[in-house]
């Protein structure tokens, strides 16, 4: 299974394996990874699932979708690495992504 | 005081539903909102997107489903407490007494908890240092647009309420509209003309800034914004709003000594009841084996956990099963002519 990487704003990191076609945000939620809240549940409708790609990664990852952009102005200090880890979907590519969770979801 | 048989938190698809599940067996109920719209979810996030999956409803938007919900319990005439947020509950004897934030008072013997992932709050900025000028020179919300005329006001936000906003002020206020990237999500006919007046000299506006910093002593004095490529840009303003959506905080519900795993409250799948007896929770807020976050299970959490609130409303009573299509009481309730 690929293996995900999650750093804390504390700079604790955690790397766990996530099976392939959960989205990166359940890997977090299921794997009780502090920092990313999901109140939505992967309906891209509340932006509390925040993360910040690691640089190298950001451009490797499928484009952002209709709408993530949009609710990305919602979240908690964007940047230009930022994405909703629920829209990111966890396949064989992906091994070793890494991302960030912000400081807070809100 | 309002007494009532039970009191519904939170009026989103699933709180409704339950206004018709108690309205049915003879409950009465009042429900709470912090909203200033009947809806929920449905409605403060989605209005537009359709749902595919309401049994029976092959596709309706969260506003549909809304009114549909609402024409289903007209019948009840149940009153809304809108723009109100329970703040706290306390047993007293064999009733909940619960105070909102307005100060409204009820008395009930069960209380149901449909709010969700909380109530809706504005989203702050992220600055440090803000605290003491939120409420004052800093605003997530206009209560009184005067108090902008002949002085500057710095807007941030790139949606439909940021570009209104600098499009009404522009007129009497000078206006600075700060948004976080080139593009605005708002309506194509507010970009537009924010465009315009901005090509008039009505408006200024930056694109990916973010605010940074807030300098002032008792009122503000300037704040500074940050580009994606670090510069800084200083400006002097009179008032910051910001206008970020809304994000869900569980809130005072946190406080009522009820369990809590996460965010969510565990519930017994039999009648939905919390470690607290008579307080119920359906829907998003709940949680138990299996719980998947889908409006369909919410209505059946509410159906449950409207009979379990019966024998706490009329405990010399004995709960009977009756089906809508042939009990006369239940038709009777409904406002149903044979």
């Amino acid at each position: 299974m690929p293996k995900i990487t999650y750093i804390e704003n504390t700079g604790n990191s955690q790397t766990i394996e996530v099976a392939n076609g959960l989205s990166v945000m359940e890997g977090a939620v299921q794997n009780d990874i502090p920092g990313i809240d999901a109140d939505c549940g992967g309906g891209m409708a509340c932006a509390t699932c925040h993360v910040y790609v690691k640089e190298d990664w950001f451009d490797k990852l499928p484009k952002k979708g209709d709408g993530e952009e949009d609710m990305l102005d919602m979240a908690f200090e964007p940047n230009k690495f930022s994405r909703l880890s629920c829209q990111i979907i966890v396949s064989n590519e992906l091994d070793g992504l890494t991302v960030s969770t912000p400081s807070k979801q809100g | 005081m309002i007494k009532t048989d039970t009191l519904i938190i939170g009026a989103g698809p699933v709180g409704l539903f339950c206004v018709h599940q108690l309205g049915i067996i003879g409950l009465k109920c009042e429900v709470v909102d912090n909203l200033d719209k009947i809806g929920g979810q449905c409605i403060e996030l989605y209005p537009d997107k359709p749902i595919y999956d309401i049994p029976a409803v092959p596709e309706c938007t969260g506003e549909e489903l809304t009114n549909n919900l609402i024409e289903q319990i007209k019948v009840f005439k149940t009153n809304f407490h809108l723009n109100e947020r329970v703040e706290e509950i306390e047993k007293v004897e064999k009733k909940w007494i619960t105070k909102t934030n307005k100060g409204t008072e009820f008395e009930s013997s069960s209380i149901i908890i449909a709010a969700g992932v909380g109530s809706f709050e504005p989203r702050k900025f992220p600055t440090k240092e803000i605290e003491k000028y939120e409420g004052k020179q800093i605003l997530y919300s206009i209560r009184d647009k005067t108090v902008f005329k002949d002085k500057t006001v710095c807007i941030f936000g790139g949606g439909d309420s940021a570009l209104d906003w600098a499009i009404e002020l522009s007129s009497t206020s000078k206006v600075i509209l700060v948004h976080r990237r080139d593009d605005f999500r708002g309506m194509q006919a507010s970009i537009d003309k924010a465009n315009q007046l901005k090509k008039e000299g009505k408006i200024k506006i930056y694109t990916k800034y973010q605010l940074d910093s807030v300098q002032g002593s008792e009122k503000v004095q300037s704040i500074n914004i940050k580009h994606d490529d670090k510069s800084i840009k200083e400006i002097k303003t009179d008032y910051v709003l910001g206008f970020f959506g809304l994000i869900m905080q569980l809130g005072p519900i946190a406080e009522w000594g009820l369990n809590l795993d996460k965010k969510t409250i565990p519930v017994n799948t039999e009648s939905f009841e919390t470690n607290k007896e008579g307080i119920f929770a359906i829907g998003d807020i709940c949680s138990y084996p299996g719980k998947l976050k889908l409006i369909l299970s919410g209505f059946h959490e509410g159906a449950l956990a409207a009979r379990g609130c019966f024998k706490y409303a009329k405990p010399d009573e004995k709960y009977r099963f009756e089906f809508t299509t042939s009990s006369k009481t239940v038709k009777n309730r409904l406002g149903v002519k044979e």
